[in-house]
């Protein structure tokens, strides 16, 4: 056991690395960033609703993304969002490992930003290490409290940029210097500057270490056959380990005749490492899949003009000289629902219906007998506008011969953009004019005068009680 | 191979189950500690700021936390925090946010109510929970009644008038509505003869000759007319049936299977008489209540 139950963080100071995967990560990050930043400043023309481009209103209970607006009632859009989210994370990380981790996960890309400011104000590896264990002096002092600065800089950006997606930017932020915002948008803001300050600054790797709990359920989607970064021990080490290079040692024959793996012991790989770990123990749970051990390896490998891809992109059984087997039930069917759920989902965001009817008996009681022998049943009919033009519809009854339709003062319904109403329809039938209990009939609902031709039709149903059905 | 050597040996708990599953033993991180005394740290800003440890009998009220609220009767009280103190504010609040539309609502009449969206609509909502907390216990939650006991007010047949004075009226003073029982006046024949007559008026004709008969003791030995009125359509201000149309408020005709079921129904009522009482809510509701309530109803039926 150890001495201790409990383990201080230890300092990670990690190297730069020039290479094929940091220029992925470097693109993926500029591009998020960008969308990220920039996407609240974004206007859009709409003849209704807000001008900027993505909002989510939610005093008025809608999202604008784009030309596509969300009401409260296509929540389960978000749904459908989620579970692509979650298949495609499952499925990604059947074929290729924590990819999402190491490449678009934000607490990767912010703690990539952090580093890069460190590195920036303090130096490289090596520099900050030693500024890390001088003693305190302005010279210290300075660096430090600037990085510092730099990244709660970065930090207040990031959380005023998402609280700007719910409001109108522009006018938002002036409120917010002007002190006039509400509390919630300063209350967001304050609470994602710490947080990102926090995380991407002070924890790091302590996030995915211990916070993360898609880090721990990834590992197990993994099998033999999944993408690993992984460290070719069977070429860096061969019988007699790795060694530094010497005389009779320089090349990847000589090596090889010695039995000596060709792995030459820089530790770059190691130094490179956001989280710390050396890959040539094998894969564990602290990778990211980050790949910057494979650009560092990949750099000195070609230094020294050994062949590149002692460490890379393999699977177990890849290493151990086997087949990698990708097309397999799991990977197949989590492709296949996930082709299923971004159908079903595209189709109903395509599908959506612009003008809503919704008809609901009411039901406490069904039926009332008026006093010229009728029945009468009601009906609570809803109607929502969606689009952005005002609508008028008239509506009327199918398929009830002989009854009469009130809805009070609203002979013609007309809605502004964007606006919902509710009426109540009363319905009055004589008895003898049907022959069951339970009559279907359809409210339907006619354009007036608007470019809309579309009918809606509500199926629905009239109740007469069954005594007084035969009484002529 | 040496793979052996470079790795570095993984502390475990030493248990293994199913032969290779083991638990790595890896220290907590220090900061998971600091988490823990983060939370007591809360714990103990939070009973100095919220009412929490029982003394005696009584308990820390906490402080920096009143909680200022005006009661429905005007009275200022400031206590500590409690939910029912924080209930009381919200309700207070609520009472503020409708005062403007309760103040447009006494200012307006029923016509400018019903013409006006915005303010039918606040009319129509607020008698809605009015309804179901002071009248619905008769009258049902959707207004239907009980047959025999409390009037249907859906339909379009009203007792005591349908227009919008005549039913803000009878919320206010309430109604007495009072039908004699004729046993001791009328023979069984005249009782029954007269039933036949008054279902006949609504379009029930089975027996000529009873009903001839029936109208004779309506109009002469029953007296009926005084109150319903020689054309049998009853009379408003009495708040008696009207006996001609198909609607029902005591003898269940509607629900009755067959003809002699009807009489019967008929018969036992003109034999027995009944009373109803609707009390009056002038003192119990405030005039705005009221006038929303008299809008409600007089939408559920589509009144006179």
């Amino acid at each position: 056991m150890s001495e201790s139950p409990f383990q201080d963080r230890i300092e990670i100071f990690p190297r730069s690395v020039k290479g094929r995967y940091r220029t992925i990560k470097t693109s993926i990050l500029i591009l998020a960033y960008s969308v990220y930043f920039l996407l609240p400043w974004l206007r859009w023309d709409r003849e209704v609703g807000p001008d900027q481009a993505v909002l989510f209103d939610i005093d008025g209970r809608r999202f604008y993304i784009f030309d596509l607006v969300v009401y409260a009632q296509d929540i389960f859009w978000l749904a459908g969002i989620l579970l692509i989210a979650a298949f495609l994370l499952f499925f990604v990380t059947g074929l290729a490992g924590r990819v999402f981790c190491g490449y678009f996960c934000f607490q990767t890309l912010w703690t990539d930003v952090f580093i890069f400011i460190e590195k920036l104000v303090q130096g490289e590896r090596n520099a900050r290490i030693k500024l890390h264990q001088a003693p305190w002096s302005n010279e210290k002092a300075i660096k430090m409290g600037l990085t510092h600065f730099l990244w709660l800089i970065v930090a207040l950006l990031t959380g005023l940029s998402f609280t700007l997606y719910w409001g109108n930017a522009p006018e938002l932020i002036t409120q917010m210097l002007g002190g006039d915002a509400p509390f919630a948008a300063y209350a967001t803001t304050l609470f994602l500057t710490l947080t990102t300050y926090v995380m991407a600054g002070l924890a790091r790797e302590q996030v995915c270490t211990y916070m993360c709990p898609y880090a721990r359920f990834q590992a197990v989607m993994f099998d033999s056959d999944t993408l690993i970064v992984a460290y070719d021990e069977a070429r860096g080490e061969r019988e007699n380990g790795r060694q530094k290079p010497r005389k009779g040692l320089m090349t990847s024959a000589e090596r090889d005749n010695a039995s000596i793996g060709d792995c030459i012991d820089c530790g770059y790989c190691v130094q490179v490492c956001p989280t710390g770990i050396d890959i040539r123990n094998g894969m564990q749970y602290q990778c990211t899949s980050c790949a910057l051990c494979i650009d560092a390896c990949n750099t000195i490998m070609t230094s020294i003009k050994f062949p590149q891809g002692l460490i890379r992109y393999s699977s177990e059984h890849a290493l151990k000289g086997e087949k990698t087997n990708l097309f397999k039930a799991k990977n197949i069917g989590y492709a296949f629902t996930l082709l299923l759920t971004i159908v079903v989902l595209v189709w109903s965001v395509a599908n959506r219906t612009e003008v809503e009817m919704l008809v609901q008996q009411i039901r406490q009681p069904l039926s009332v007998t008026l006093s010229d022998g009728r029945v009468q049943n009601r009906y609570d009919i809803k109607i929502n506008n969606k689009t952005t033009k005002p609508i008028s519809y008239r509506i009327a009854l199918q398929g009830l011969n002989g009854a009469e339709l009130d809805m009070g003062r609203f002979s013609e319904i007309k809605l502004a953009a964007e606006h919902s109403t509710k009426l109540i329809a009363k319905v009055r039938l004589s008895p003898s004019a049907v022959s069951q209990s339970r009559t279907k009939f359809n409210f339907v609902m006619t354009p007036a005068d608007s470019e809309i031709n579309e009918k809606i039709i509500q199926q629905n149903v009239f109740y007469v009680p069954e005594k007084q059905l035969n009484r002529k | 191979m040496s793979s052996e050597k470079t790795k570095p040996t993984v502390q475990t708990t030493g248990h293994a189950w199913d032969g290779d599953i083991q638990e790595f033993n890896n220290p907590l991180p220090t900061w998971w500690l600091w988490t823990f005394y983060a939370t007591v740290v809360f714990a103990i800003i939070y009973w100095v700021l919220f009412p929490a440890w029982p003394v005696g009998k009584d308990y820390t009220k906490g402080v920096m936390n009143e909680i200022t609220y005006t009661t429905s009767e005007g009275k200022t009280k400031t206590t500590h925090w409690n939910t029912r103190s924080l209930l009381l504010k919200e309700m207070q609040l609520a009472r503020e946010s409708q005062a403007k539309y309760l103040k447009d609502i006494n200012a307006s009449t029923f016509e400018q109510i019903a013409a006006d969206e915005e303010k039918s609509a606040f009319a129509y909502s607020a008698a809605k929970v009015l309804f179901a907390d002071n009248c619905a216990a008769c009258h049902q939650a959707g207004g239907d009644g009980v047959i025999g006991y409390y009037p249907n007010l859906l339909d379009d047949a009203w007792l005591w008038g349908g227009s919008f004075s005549n039913i803000q009226e009878t919320i206010v003073k309430g109604r007495m509505g009072a039908m004699p029982g004729f046993k001791s006046r009328l023979t069984e024949k005249q009782i029954s003869d007269v039933s036949v007559y008054v279902l006949s008026l609504s379009g029930d004709v089975t027996d000529a000759s009873a009903a001839k008969r029936g109208k004779a003791v309506f109009n002469n030995d029953g007296g009926c007319t005084a109150c319903h009125g020689a054309d049998a359509k009853g009379i408003i201000t009495m708040g008696s049936a009207n006996l001609t149309d198909k609607i029902w408020t005591i003898a269940d005709v509607t629900g009755a299977d067959t003809f002699d079921a009807k009489k019967a129904a008929v018969s036992d009522l003109i034999k027995n008489g009944k009373s109803r009482e609707m009390p009056g809510w002038k003192d119990r509701l405030t005039a705005a209540e009221i006038k929303m309530l008299t809008f409600y109803v007089h939408q559920l039926a589509g009144g006179k």
